[in-house]
């Protein structure tokens, strides 16, 4: 059963004599799934790091494991699952058999026995776990597919052209919410991954705050009932598509994830939904039409993985010689450009900073000091307090920090993708 | 008696052929607005639209019946434009001619002739004027039609008639208004009335020529009240109207003024899209004179076409909306 997809863009479709790009915002909203209504099929892959690294410290391991088996008690009755090991090859740990099994009390019992028993040893290829989790998911299209991934290391054992490959391979076929734990992994590396996968990405500094990150991160799985969303976009002859990312709850390009489907329409996957809210910035670029002219400057229609199309919008533009009309700046528009500049400022930052540039780093950072108290990002400000010494918030004057704690800056780094919605004037 | 349209018999008495239907007493302009033929994309050239209006190929919206409607009576012609910077074509025409209790194929007892021009900063500023102008003519050709005709009391009807229409779009959060000019032009008078800004003019074929209209912008209210030309034109407000169509008006009685012209010439009928590049009376006047053939002489079509064409070529900044009618009016050879 399909819940209801509303779609509403925000955008200022006045433009100047000349200008060629439209931006706008779509928030999409699903609503309708719930109580009354019975879940729909789903399946779930626990990919648990067991490389040599997770028995140093040994409390690794035994957090991943509690994590894990806290994950199994989240499914709910009938869910098909599976829990992989992953190591330099991935193997099975529950079932024993390449294939998933329906939850129930039985199962979920010696699913958690098998977890429980489960011994670190060997390399991090992450590409093949993700390769085996897609092996697991074939035949169970129409369901939620949701995996979980743990790791505490480099992908050492691969080399970054064979992850490439496969996720090119694997990504859209499932989502994939990626952790890292402790400090000794890439957050780069990770981030593509996540990425990729429509993933969320997250450190886990603590490994005992992970069993109830692996507990949320399943019940949300749980949550989401329409599979294999797709978000089709017509654009006119002549238009180009700058870029197509999701904005919010985090920041995810999907630019490159277009697959064509029709004269001058493309698909870009945006996975399972829930009863939830996700926002989208397109920029389109387009033919310049003379002042007065209104145009079509994309279509977006929401598929299903039917083809039911479960909302429709429009993006427009219409020529002004009006500047009263074509300087309007959008909040919306504006807010979430903003996020992006944010994100990109501490990721070049902390790049600048790792490489040994000071200047860049500090201008970079203070642009994202500047940037976070400006649009009321309390979290990201006090990440970015623990890296450098701040002496002027609004105009972003900072120092960089001598000392820095590897999980404070691989936090900031992490997170500087996750967004916030534009604060509705008067609301709270 | 024959019907003009379909010949069959018709008795003097009849206000409908009994035949086809048409009406007797009269002729005029679709309501609705004599709506132009608008296939191509004016972007591509394509003619494949998506049932939401947009081309299936371009993008660009699907061109409108209203971009460029054009009305020819014989009697009477006009053309709206939506010009070359406007999305939208939001002045509107209505025009007809009245055959008196005789009707047709009689002669024409008066012509009637309504521009009005939507205030753009008004959602549905087209429909605002259409209806204002069809109703008005409505109620302009019934009471030419009578033997009693009173053109200046029917003038007053009329803007009452476009007042209620344009009132009827009223929305809690708009309100939809226009101007108004209208002329009804006999053998041997006009009448114009008028609210707003668009203008009426008399030119003559061999009188002098003459502005019928007075603006209602607060330019012209500041001038009236002594103040000086240049100094109210640099009042910020200079330009927005004074009076208006609307259910947000207050002053609902039009201006309305009769003249009998001692010689032949044309009334001309025009949104500010044209005067806009002709403001002054003697520049008008010289563009409809660049044709040498004396101005009542000329097919009103062919006239109006020029003066549209003027305006566009000078840059089209607004919608562009001209109304002309030959006088006297002939005897009423409608096609």
């Amino acid at each position: 059963m399909t819940g209801q997809f509303q779609l509403e863009v925000f955008q200022n479709e006045y433009l100047p004599e000349g200008a060629a790009e439209v931006n706008a915002i779509i928030t999409v909203t699903a609503t309708g799934s719930g109580a009354a209504k019975p879940a729909g099929p789903a399946a779930e892959v626990i990919i648990m790091d067991c490389s040599g690294s997770m028995e140093m410290p040994r409390t690794k391991l035994d957090e991943a494991k509690r994590a894990t088996r806290a994950a199994i008690d989240a499914l709910r009755d009938g869910v098909q699952f599976a829990v992989v090991n992953g190591m330099d090859i991935a193997e099975m740990i529950y079932p024993k058999r390449t294939r998933l099994v329906a939850a129930n009390a039985s199962t979920r019992a010696e699913a958690k026995r098998a977890v429980t028993a489960v011994r670190a040893d060997g390399g991090t290829a992450i590409g093949e776990w993700l390769r085996l989790a897609d092996q697991l998911f074939i035949g169970h299209s129409g369901s939620v597919k949701h995996a979980i991934l743990l790791t505490d290391g480099r992908n050492e054992h691969e080399t970054p052209e064979k992850l490439d490959r496969i996720l090119k391979e694997v990504s859209g076929n499932f989502v994939c919410d990626c952790r890292g734990v402790g400090t000794d992994w890439e957050v780069g590396e990770l981030r593509k991954v996540a990425t990729r996968m429509l993933g969320s990405l997250d450190i886990v500094a603590e490994p005992a705050g992970l069993a109830a990150d692996f507990r949320a991160m399943t019940a949300a799985a749980m949550g989401k009932d329409v599979a294999d969303v797709r978000l089709r976009l017509w654009t006119p002859q002549g238009a180009t598509i700058k870029y197509v990312k999701q904005v919010e709850p985090s920041l995810v390009d999907l630019t490159g994830r277009r697959v064509e489907s029709a004269a001058r329409s493309g698909d870009y996957p945006l996975a399972s939904w829930g009863d939830e809210s996700r926002d989208y910035h397109l920029c389109i670029e387009v033919k310049p039409a003379a002042v007065g002219d209104r145009m079509l400057a994309g279509r977006v229609s929401l598929l299903d993985g039917d083809d039911t199309v479960l909302g429709k919008a429009q993006v427009l533009a219409v020529w002004t010689d009006d500047t009263a009309l074509s300087t309007r700046i959008n909040p919306q528009v504006a807010h979430y450009t903003g996020q992006a500049e944010l994100a990109e400022a501490i990721q070049e930052g902390l790049a600048a900073r790792k490489s040994g540039d000071v200047e860049t780093a500090t201008a970079k950072l203070g642009r994202a000091v500047a940037l976070a108290t400006e649009t009321g990002h309390e979290d990201t400000a006090k990440l970015l307090a623990k890296v450098v010494d701040i002496d002027d918030p609004v105009t972003g004057t900072v120092r960089l920090k001598r000392q820095v704690a590897k999980a404070d800056e691989m936090t900031l780094d992490t997170r500087s993708t996750v967004t916030k919605r534009v604060r509705k004037p008067g609301g709270s | 008696m024959t019907c003009p349209r379909c010949g069959n018999v018709v008795e003097p008495s009849h206000r409908f052929c009994e035949e086809c239907g048409l009406n007797l007493r009269q002729t005029r302009t679709p309501v609705g607005g004599p709506l132009g033929a608008a296939a191509a994309c004016r972007g591509c050239g394509g003619d494949s639209f998506g049932p939401d209006g947009f081309c299936e190929q371009c993008g660009h919206v699907r061109p409108s019946g209203r971009d460029r409607m054009m009305a020819d009576l014989g009697l009477v012609a006009g053309l709206s434009d939506r010009g070359r910077r406007r999305s939208r074509n939001e002045d509107s025409m209505a025009c007809g001619v009245a055959f008196g209790a005789a009707g047709q194929p009689g002669p024409a007892s008066a012509v009637v002739a309504v521009v009005c021009d939507g205030v753009a900063s008004t959602e549905r500023a087209d429909s605002a004027s259409q209806v204002a102008a069809d109703q008005a003519a409505d109620i302009l050709l019934e009471a030419a039609a009578q033997s009693d005709f009173d053109a200046e009391a029917a003038t007053s009807e009329a803007v009452a008639a476009a007042f209620e229409a344009v009132t009827e779009l009223k929305r809690a959060d708009e309100s939809p208004s226009c101007t108004y000019v209208s002329a009804v032009v006999t053998g041997t008078e006009v009448t114009v009335g008028w609210l707003g800004d668009s203008r009426a003019y008399w030119i003559g074929d061999a009188l002098q020529s003459e502005q019928l209209t007075t603006d209602d912008t607060v330019v012209s209210l500041l001038i009236a009240a002594g103040i000086s030309e240049e100094d109210a034109l640099n009042d910020p407000g200079a330009h927005a109207l004074a009076r208006w169509v609307g259910a947000d008006a207050e002053e609902r009685e039009p201006h309305v003024r009769t003249c009998s012209p001692a010689g032949s010439g044309v009334i001309v009928l025009c949104s500010d899209g044209l005067w806009n590049y002709l403001p002054t009376l003697g520049s008008l006047d010289a563009a409809v004179r660049a044709d040498p053939r004396p101005p009542s002489q000329r097919s009103p079509s062919d006239l109006v076409d020029a003066l549209v064409a003027l305006a566009l070529e000078s840059g089209g900044h607004d919608n562009v909306t001209v109304v002309a009618v030959p006088f006297p009016i002939g005897d009423g050879g409608t096609t």
